[in-house]
């Protein structure tokens, strides 16, 4: 670090007398300026080698740009300011490279779902629907989805709750580090693994798997129940332990103080952490191919007979490769997009609305 | 699991004389939870490996090194070479593009972006790290296939002699492991950029602008301030992002096609990766086919149990001595 920083004395030494002690700098529009240059000099080459795609020729520019600023920058201003430039333009490209494919994803499902969205397909399913017409829907799917996910949350945030409660207000030792930990790896547990698991679950309690939504259900519980433990944990932890402490004084027994002072407190934040994992077990897919298998027909009992899922409906519908299933993909896939991003949303607004003043 | 069962409450002194029965009911409750949870673990253990293991047995090939996987065969013979060398390729280059530009953004967010679009790029990328993999599958699939085409064909043009990157077939899709490897990449950016970003924020202000008060120039503050005390977080932020592309189902289903074949070209479009195998091929499969399927499921837990389990232990002795998240 010294050595890199004393780069920079001599040049200011080398200044006759003491009449500047800045160094000399580029001025402030010179970046735009090397990008304007850089992108007519790089359209210059594209088009006089005849180069037919444009990304080539942007990427010809971007590096004149990078390399043309280096060296008017190490040329005026010195090297380090010259690496400077370079690792700010770096930064940008980067970001902009991740904004391209980014915007495309959000842009093309956008654009293609919305040409079939409309009443009939949020309210038909696909029964007696030939996959290479259009028309049908994604009722069946929808129900599907929120009747697995309903049962889901109702096994996943209690038990998600008590655990994260537990390591919070009682956990000491050996236990809770375990469940710390495994916590934290369980979150990593892929969907499809989760989907075997109960597979063989299945095999092993009945000797075989019937389809079921249930079936698909417990395993996007396995998939909530980290999510929702990790974001209750850190919701109690923001909970004063003077309140705590308020309370015991009080006299009130440690359970009535955790039901009535500390939960209540931290509502706002478990909500959204609950929701938000509603919203990522929303959209798996894999346990669903491997336990609800998919159908046209509307299946509202989620105890038996497969079911489908919006998720699921998406693969189904892409699987069968026409252009009528893929407009019904895309337009699957926004209904899903939309209902995430609410979730998203309105778990964020709750979580910025009940948030700890301070 | 054999503390004490008397006094479970954190007041070390008298408090706990009288024992209420709600007390107790409720720390058992708490405390049964918690066991509850490490019980699912075990028994997701427990339970694919006795599957697994009836299958195993059965095998004709080395379950190691067969690249076929035709368990309905008689006999058996399946194997998960191909899918294992297509797992982790796929991720590596997945992780070779993602990273970096992760890295990036968040430094972008952090420290370049002027603050209130900072912001609102933080909360648009948090947004997007909720968007379903079916649907990157689906884009990835219709959307960016084709429009790979032409990078392919221009690494095939330029790169042919690396092997890596040469194309048996030019005019066949862009369904190939690179592919699969720029979706990934794409799909993990947002998860890796949120916690990189968390991390880069808890670096220490003081630090930051004691370089800058020696005259460091920006790009020095982040390599010398910045990145040595983020590095481990990143680090974890990253194995967190390779765990899920490990273990991506949906969006490489969609996008490869799969074939038994172990190329080192990455363009062609062959390979397999374990779940997408068992997507593919579960719907044919009888019940032993399942087994065996479950039997490959099991590698595939065991690998990302792995690479979660390390990226944790770094970040807990990160905790240990950094004092910043205190």
């Amino acid at each position: 670090m010294s050595h890199s920083i004393s780069d920079a004395k001599p040049a200011a030494a080398g200044a006759p007398a003491a009449t500047r002690l800045a160094s000399r700098r580029l001025p402030r529009w010179s970046p735009l300026a090397i990008a304007v240059g850089a992108i007519v000099v790089g359209v210059a080459i594209g088009a006089g080698f005849g180069l037919k795609s444009h990304l080539q020729w942007g990427l010809i520019a971007l590096i004149l740009f990078v390399g043309g600023s280096y060296a008017i920058t190490a040329q005026v201003e010195g090297r380090r300011q010259a690496k400077d430039r370079v690792a700010t333009s770096l930064i940008w490209a980067s970001f902009i490279l991740a904004v391209i494919p980014l915007y495309s994803l959000v842009q093309t499902t956008i654009s293609k779902g919305v040409k079939v969205l409309d009443g009939t397909f949020l309210t038909h399913s696909m029964n007696n629907v030939l996959t290479i017409e259009p028309g049908g829907g994604v009722y069946h799917a929808i129900i599907g989805t929120l009747e697995q996910v309903a049962i889901a949350t109702v096994i996943a945030a209690p038990i998600g709750i008590l655990t994260a409660v537990y390591l919070v207000e009682y956990g000491r030792g050996t236990l809770a580090k375990w469940v710390t930990f495994f916590v934290d790896v369980m979150t990593g547990v892929p969907s499809i693994v989760a989907g075997l698991f109960i597979l063989s679950l299945w095999f092993v309690a009945l000797g075989k798997a019937p389809a079921s939504g249930f079936a698909g259900s417990l395993a996007l519980a396995i998939l909530m129940l980290p999510v929702v433990v990790r974001s209750t944990e850190e919701m109690l932890k923001l909970v004063p332990n003077e309140l705590r402490e308020a309370s015991l004084a009080l006299g009130v027994p440690k359970w009535r103080t955790i039901t009535k002072v500390v939960i209540p407190t931290a509502l706002g934040g478990i909500t959204t952490g609950v929701m938000l994992a509603i919203a990522r077990i929303a959209g798996e897919s894999a346990p669903i191919a491997l336990l609800v298998f998919g159908s046209n027909m509307i299946n509202t009992n989620p105890f038996s007979g497969p079911q489908s899922s919006l998720p699921y409906y998406i693969y189904q519908q892409y699987g069968n490769g026409n252009d009528p299933s893929y407009a019904r993909a895309w337009g699957a896939a926004l209904v899903l997009i939309a209902f995430v991003m609410i979730l998203n949303l309105v778990a964020r607004g709750i979580a910025r609305w009940k948030a700890p003043k301070r | 699991m054999t503390t004490v069962e008397t006094p479970p409450t954190a007041p070390p002194r008298k408090a706990a004389t009288v024992t209420r029965p709600g007390d107790r009911i409720f720390s058992g409750l708490s405390r049964g939870a918690g066991i509850l949870l490490l019980v699912v673990m075990a028994a997701i253990a427990v339970f694919l490996t006795v599957r697994a293991v009836s299958a195993i047995s059965k095998d004709h090939g080395n379950f190691l090194t067969t690249f076929e996987w035709t368990p309905s065969l008689n006999p058996p013979v399946f194997g998960i070479a191909v899918l294992a060398y297509g797992t982790v390729v796929s991720s590596i280059i997945a992780m070779l593009i993602a990273v970096p530009i992760s890295l990036g953004i968040a430094l972008f967010i952090t420290h370049y972006a002027p603050r209130r679009l900072g912001g609102i790029i933080a909360y648009v990328i948090d947004l997007l790290a909720a968007v379903p993999s079916i649907v990157y599958g689906l884009w990835g699939a219709l959307f960016l296939v084709p429009h790979l085409k032409g990078l392919n064909l221009w690494l095939d043009d330029y790169l042919s002699w690396t092997v890596i990157f040469h194309k048996s077939d030019p005019n066949s899709a862009a369904r190939s492991l690179l592919t699969v490897g720029i979706l990934l990449a794409i799909m993990i950016l947002p998860i890796i950029t949120n916690v990189s970003r968390e991390v880069i924020n808890q670096v220490p202000k003081m630090h930051q602008e004691a370089a800058l008060a020696l005259g460091a120039t920006r790009w020095e503050v982040i390599r010398l301030s910045v990145l040595p005390f983020a590095r481990s977080g990143v680090i974890s932020a990253s194995m967190l992002g390779l765990g899920r592309a490990l273990g991506e189902t949906m969006a490489v289903a969609t996008v490869l096609s799969a074939s038994p074949v172990l190329s080192a070209h990455i363009l062609d479009p062959v390979g397999g990766t374990f779940s997408q195998n068992i997507v593919a091929k579960f719907g044919e499969a009888d019940e032993f086919g399942r087994d065996a399927l479950i039997a490959s499921g099991l590698v595939l837990f065991v690998i990302t149990l792995l690479v979660n389990g390390a990226a944790r232990l770094i970040i807990a002795r990160r905790k240990e001595y950094s004092g910043a998240n205190a």
